[in-house]
């Protein structure tokens, strides 16, 4: 708690200049932040993964996560405009657990959107989900930001519909990170035609933020870390003058820069995931830009896990890493360099061991 | 009777070979290898099963859930001091604490094929990185 309480007393103490990284003279910030009436912050909790045992037995580690993000989160002063969740809510897409996640979620005090995590569609194709939380993908504005909402763990119909005896199987083969049965994440002929449709309504210098729970970029196929149609969205994307991901899935701090597209993917609320580069046997591409996350102490439960509250100023996101058994992290955008960088540890120079994976 | 003594000549004949096996200890083929490596990979295969075992422990979470592909468990820098247990531990040990903890599950003796698969298992999804005991 302390250490929350600390980093939300540096974020009002440093207000509008959290977007533009520490280097930039006071006038430039000033100029930045010409309508400060637009800048707002959410809150972004994602992979809950409640696992249900048996009867109204859940896994306690698992349930121990969200409940925290939620407390936490309903702390939050200045109050975030609303709250994200990444997808991911429960472990085998079973009713008792997303009713059970929902339970949990329903303490909060704010709007919450949803995205579609792999562990909650796979049982009845996101049936139960859609009648908890509305539509698979959806767009929304708010105060001049067109968010768009996307079900980017969809994969090919041949394997969702044909290779599987039961629903059941067809879930736990998904669910196996490291399944080699599994198959690669996608968007989809369905959900391009309508992004395209839906950003032709939107005008070029309007600030997009997409969400997604796998990465729209491709960084590891075998963890699907990975979008398998992700240069077709990010083709989508390109015209636009600021354009944000946010993504869940892999349990870990990453981002990127693509051309005008700035990647951030959030932690858990459950456990936190090896980066694909300690996978001796595995050909990936993590971003060089990334500072990865501490490595995990097991011994702590909640190490490595956390949830974030996203500044969103003049367009562009910080992420700030509540990390319950860490230091905070946080990724913003750097207007100078024109992509998102770490606060503290951006500098090959001033990384600390931990940070160190192998 | 006459069963007993036919028996008996096959163990007999059985611990000869044995022995002048033993005689010619280097000589071994090609065949001899495949077949040893094929006895490790059947153990490796009872990991990997082990491994995402949803039985293994008590409540339903398995090894993969943290460590795809056993990522992250580092099995070529053990025996190390693990600072959280104050010595130095095998990589068994450790492999127990988890079965507890987050499996909430009982532990596994050293000997038991089980934990010898999963240690196959781990060290071969590790395989061709360099030993480095004691790396925290």
């Amino acid at each position: 708690m302390t250490t929350f309480n600390n980093s939300r007393r540096s974020f009002i103490k440093t207000g509008g200049a959290l977007a533009l990284g520490t280097t930039l003279p006071i006038s430039l910030v000033e100029l930045a932040f010409a309508d400060t009436a637009e800048n707002f912050s959410f809150a972004y909790i994602s992979d809950a993964h409640i696992q249900h045992i048996s009867g109204n037995r859940f896994v306690r580690n698992w349930d121990q996560g969200l409940k925290r993000a939620v407390a936490e989160a309903n702390l939050l002063t200045p109050k975030p405009d609303f709250v994200m969740f990444g997808g991911d809510l429960a472990q085998l897409g079973s009713k008792p657990e997303l009713d059970h996640g929902a339970e949990i979620m329903s303490a909060l005090s704010h709007k919450v959107h949803y995205v579609m995590g792999e562990h909650d569609y796979y049982l009845d194709l996101g049936a139960y989900w859609e009648k908890l939380f509305g539509p698979q993908f959806y767009s929304f504005d708010h105060k001049g930001v067109h968010f768009i909402v996307l079900n980017s763990i969809r994969t090919y119909d041949d394997w969702t519909y044909k290779r599987w005896p039961t629903a059941e199987q067809r879930m736990s083969e998904m669910a196996g990170l490291d399944n080699p049965n599994g198959s690669p994440f996608m968007v989809g002929d369905e959900q391009r035609k309508w992004l395209k449709a839906d950003l032709d309504k939107v005008a070029k210098t309007t600030p997009i933020v997409v969400f997604s729970h796998s990465p729209l970029q491709k960084i590891y196929k075998g963890w699907n870390f990975w979008t398998e149609d992700a240069e077709q969205i990010q083709a989508l994307l390109k015209p636009f003058a600021k354009v944000s991901v946010i993504y869940g899935h892999v349990h870990q701090i990453q981002y990127n820069q693509i051309g005008n597209i700035s990647f951030n993917s959030v932690m858990a609320t459950a456990w936190p995931w090896p980066y694909p580069s300690t996978y001796a046997q595995a050909e990936q591409y993590l971003p060089k830009l990334t500072v990865p996350m501490n490595r995990a102490d097991p011994f702590q439960e909640r190490d490595a896990t956390g949830w974030q509250f996203v500044n969103v100023a003049s367009g562009r996101v910080d992420l700030n890493f509540t990390l319950y058994n860490n230091s905070e992290r946080s990724v913003r955008f750097n207007l100078k360099n024109k992509h998102p960088e770490d606060r503290d540890y951006q500098a090959e120079s001033s990384r600390i061991p931990p940070q160190s994976h192998y | 009777m006459k069963k007993n003594k036919q028996s008996l000549f096959v163990v007999i004949a059985a611990v000869f070979s044995v022995l002048s096996g033993f005689a010619q200890a280097d000589e071994f083929t090609k065949d001899d290898e495949q077949r040893w490596q094929q006895q490790f990979m059947d153990s490796v295969k009872q990991g990997r099963e082990l491994w995402t075992s949803p039985t293994l422990g008590s409540n339903g979470v398995v090894c993969a859930q943290c460590h795809p592909n056993a990522a992250n468990t580092h099995p070529e820098t053990y025996p190390k001091f693990q600072k959280q247990i104050g010595k130095v531990i095998p990589l068994w040990e450790m492999i127990n604490w988890c079965l507890r903890n987050p499996l909430e599950g009982q532990p596994l003796a050293a000997d038991d094929p089980k934990m010898i698969a999963i240690q196959a298992y781990v060290t071969y999804e590790r395989r061709g990185v360099k030993l480095e005991p004691g790396k925290h």
